[in-house]
């Protein structure tokens, strides 16, 4: 989409300026969302902040602090450029459960997900599991495998995470840039699977 | 009370939305996405007059196409408070905008495939 105002005759740049893609990095908090898009995004991981004001009434749970009219959600996120014509963000998702709605955003018109999970913490992983299942947005497992953690067989880890037999999952390490690298190439070929046929 | 609590922690004592003028969306601004690329055009140069100095900020930043959370993070402000300011560039034509493919529209092959290959190069 460009806006309307590129088609008043002043849009010189017009060809210059990127089309954007997303791809969502999700999981439990300190599962490794941030290390994965700072391995592999051009830029030293960004941290932005969406102020929440009315939204958070009910959702929020701050009982007894009436007078809270705000409260910020902090976003990461890393670049990198796939080519003149192309700007691939990687955004980490927001940790805490009841930011549903900035994940709302966030997959808006997104390639997918890669889904961290770590092996000691599987729970942790289960809400954005579900999310993008309900949702049909294109979605790994990656699993980050800590140096101290148990390995697991990949069929182990479907059945205790109940991801259905059609969603990858793969082994990862998101301090490596190829393995990284590796985990999204991995998604965009799964979205590309995903798309109807013709 | 005065206990000394506004401290750089606490964030800005100016409120965030003062900076828009008490505006919290946009016509212009208020679908923007986080990853909406903002560039600057060139023939824009003459048109600062009634900007503020976050609208010039922008409008300097984006020489280079940014997205609006490329802005937020290099501004420090709010993601709101950038596609408001946004929204006002778009509608004085200071910048042109290029989001994402939006809701039912997914990524197609080709983009999928551009993308792939830009991995597969880094």
């Amino acid at each position: 989409m460009v806006s309307p105002s590129s088609d008043d005759g002043f849009d010189e740049g017009a060809d210059t300026i990127p089309t954007p893609v997303k791809i969502i990095v999700a999981g439990g908090f300190g599962v490794g969302k941030t290390t994965m898009v700072g391995s592999v995004s051009e830029i030293p991981p960004l941290t932005t902040e969406e102020l929440l004001t009315e939204a958070s009434d009910g959702i929020d749970d701050l009982a007894g602090v009436e007078r809270k009219t705000t409260t910020t959600v902090a976003l990461d996120f890393g670049r990198i450029t796939i080519s003149p014509k192309h700007v691939l963000y990687l955004f980490g998702t927001p940790g805490q459960d009841r930011f549903w709605f900035m994940w709302d955003e966030l997959a808006r018109g997104a390639i997918g997900c890669v889904v961290l999970v770590d092996t000691r913490r599987l729970d942790t992983s289960f809400a954005a599991i579900d999310f993008f299942e309900r949702r049909k947005i294109p979605f790994i497992v990656a699993v980050n495998c800590f140096d101290d953690a148990q390995r697991y067989e990949e069929d182990e880890i479907r059945a205790a995470l109940a991801v259905p037999s059609h969603v990858p999952i793969v082994m990862c390490d998101a301090r490596k840039r190829d393995s990284a690298k590796l985990a999204l190439i991995r998604l965009v070929k799964h979205a590309m699977s995903e798309l109807p046929v013709g | 009370m005065d206990d000394g609590w506004y401290d750089e922690a606490a964030g800005p004592l100016v409120r965030p939305y003062a900076i828009t003028a008490g505006r919290t969306s946009a016509s212009a601004g208020a679908n923007l996405d986080v990853a909406t690329q903002v560039m600057t055009l060139r023939s824009a140069e003459t048109t600062d007059g009634g900007l503020t100095p976050e609208h010039l900020q922008i409008k300097r930043l984006c020489q280079k196409p940014l997205s609006v959370a490329e802005l937020a993070a290099h501004m420090n402000l709010p993601l709101g408070v950038i596609r408001v300011l946004c929204g006002d560039l778009i509608e004085r034509g200071v910048v042109i905008v290029r989001s994402p493919a939006q809701r039912v529209e997914a990524p197609n092959r080709e983009l999928l495939q551009a993308v792939l290959d830009g991995l597969s190069k880094l």
